[in-house]
């Protein structure tokens, strides 16, 4: 994110929320890294502690801001990652107004005529695919960084590599980039969407 | 096999973050027992102390803990212990055998809700008091309020520099959300940071005085087996370290443990203030609530409200000038803090009635949302 363009942002609200085991912790943590050490911008992370944490319905919250974050606690995100119909069911509500919703379809499936931007992939699908159901917390990363360009790609792949267990950096890397491409065509699709009823308009 | 030192640019809880400031001090001992949410510090000194060759060991309790932590410092290590709540009640007598043996040691609690085993999981800042006066008898002690990861980095090695200095625990009273919130953390080079030691004696050990106090109030203090004759205890005793129960002697240590704190203030307190030149409204909070209570200064500022931020950095001994010159030129006080009113009560002493204060306080749990000190700020003056 070095264009001037995307500095107007400022501060952004993001609650990733689903299953403990998932990886949604650290899926938050490599957030946050990315954009403080990747980025040299201000993030703060709060998560998820104790029995929650290892299997029931868990959350990590993440603020990035230019500006020293003085409430670290995110009630009402800018960004609302999904992996868990449960996670969903209760943050929803909470979305900010003109907020992004991203899920995965695979485990997710949302009310309709939702207000809100909103993303899916079929992460745990592509995770399986992989051989790996673990790194569909990567995958939605991957995703997250391309569909909303809060932190640049390189930053939050270099938090990837240095965050994931030895050993595990190569499969990490191309769960990112899945996800990513992922992004990317769901990007262009939008557009090529938008252009064309453009055109049957005019 | 990794420096004391981790020079670099990190995301870390301020848990890992207390940890390495504790080792970039110098810390060579760590006794503990696993607490939430205390327990990552434990868990990294584990992993990390090795590194550098000092020792970890898991004690069967907190009483032992505390107790290591004091027999490794006269044995010359740098030692530290963290906790929170419950720990903290169990280490009360043997911060008092700190105080009373002079023994330079660090305590972290890292508070959650209480009391008894309360929230274990969830911040708070009610044990405030309990650090002032938890152990029995009449006595001084340090305790400071870090407010980031970061902060918290740089005052472990500030709390480990006084208690060299003073010989005494100083206690790092920090929460469950500064503990486990992650944030960037610098970790400057080594050269960088200014480590104390204690003072160590001259001269004949045979007739070296354990408690004769230095130039500042302090004694020099050896390490038990290096040939200087030690005598350690509880009980009241004189500049040799001997017991001795009468009057006067208890007169003569309590004016050595006490004024080497009082004489010293100047360097030992710290605060920090936000927008408190002009400000008409002194909001005065420490740790996590200072965070909340700079967000409602900004905030009021935007409104119109002149308010200003005195950050307590230091809250024991208690900043008890710089709230009386303050007393004097603003129109009223509002203390920030997760507790129902344990600094607010010492703010209000020190302003003696001059103008108004009032307290936002919570009974534990969460952190104070901003609004809360906004609407404070609209409503009560």
């Amino acid at each position: 994110m070095t264009d001037s363009q995307n500095h107007t942002q400022r501060k952004k609200e993001i609650i990733i929320t689903g299953f403990g085991g998932q990886g949604i912790i650290l899926a938050g943590i490599i957030l946050g890294k990315a954009a403080a050490i990747g980025e040299h911008m201000e993030s703060t992370l709060v998560q998820s502690y104790g029995p929650e944490s290892r299997g029931g319905s868990c959350n990590a919250q993440v603020v990035i801001s230019d500006e020293i974050i003085h409430y670290p606690y995110v009630s009402h995100p800018d960004i609302l990652v999904c992996m868990s119909q449960s996670g969903y069911d209760k943050q929803i509500k909470q979305i900010k107004e003109n907020g992004t919703l991203i899920i995965d379809q695979d485990l997710v499936h949302p009310a309709r005529g939702l207000k809100c931007d909103f993303f899916s992939i079929p992460a745990t699908g592509m995770a399986e695919k992989l051989g790996r159901t673990m790194i569909a917390n990567i995958i939605m990363l991957g995703f997250l960084t391309a569909v909303t360009e809060i932190i640049s790609m390189d930053a939050a792949q270099k938090a990837v590599t240095e965050s994931v267990p030895k050993g595990t950096e190569k499969l990490n890397t191309k769960a990112f980039k899945k996800g990513h491409d992922y992004g990317l065509a769901t990007l262009k699709g939008r557009q090529k969407k938008a252009a064309g009823q453009a055109g049957a308009i005019s | 096999m990794k420096p004391a030192v981790l020079t670099g640019e990190y995301f870390m809880t301020g848990d890992v973050a207390c940890a390495e400031g504790a080792l970039a001090a110098g810390c060579r001992f760590f006794g503990g027992y696993p607490i939430t949410p205390a327990t990552e510090i434990a868990e990294r000194m584990a992993i990390r102390i090795p590194h550098v060759d000092g020792c970890f060991i898991q004690m069967e309790d907190e009483i032992g803990a505390m107790a290591s932590v004091l027999g490794a410092s006269w044995g010359g290590v740098k030692s530290m212990t963290a906790t929170s709540g419950p720990g903290f009640s169990l280490m009360m007598e043997n911060i008092g055998l700190g105080i009373c043996t002079e023994t330079p040691c660090v305590v972290v609690n890292v508070q959650r809700g209480g009391p008894s085993t309360g929230l274990p999981t969830h911040g708070a800042q009610g044990d405030m008091m309990q650090a002032r006066w938890g152990s029995h008898g009449h006595y001084e002690i340090i305790a400071i309020a870090p407010s980031s990861p970061q902060e918290i980095f740089y005052l472990t090695i500030t709390a480990f520099n006084l208690s060299e200095k003073y010989r005494l625990p100083v206690l790092i009273m920090t929460d469950e959300i500064i503990g486990h919130m992650s944030e960037k953390v610098i970790i400057p080079e080594a050269k960088l940071i200014k480590t104390v030691s204690r003072p160590k004696p001259k001269g004949r050990k045979d007739r070296f005085k354990p408690f004769a106090p230095g130039p500042n109030g302090v004694a020099p203090m050896p390490a038990a087996g290096e040939g200087y004759n030690l005598h350690i205890t509880g009980l009241t005793h004189d500049e040799k370290g001997y017991p001795v129960m009468d009057v006067e002697t208890q007169t003569e240590m309590m004016s050595r443990i006490t004024e080497k704190i009082q004489r010293n203030l100047d360097d030992i307190i710290r605060t920090d203030s936000y927008l408190l030149e002009d400000a008409e409204i002194a909001v005065v909070s420490y740790g996590i609530s200072a965070r909340t209570s700079m967000a409602a200064v900004i905030e009021a500022r935007k409104m119109g409200i002149k308010a200003g931020l005195l950050r307590l950095v230091t809250i024991w001994p208690f900043p008890e000038d710089q709230i009386r010159k303050l007393a004097d030129r603003v129109k009223g006080f509002v203390t920030v803090e997760i507790n129902l009113g344990q600094i607010h009560r010492e703010v209000e002493r020190c302003v003696g009635g001059k103008v108004p204060i009032f307290l936002v306080g919570h009974p534990g749990g969460t952190i104070i949302h901003p609004d809360r000190v906004v609407k404070m700020l609209k409503e009560a003056f």
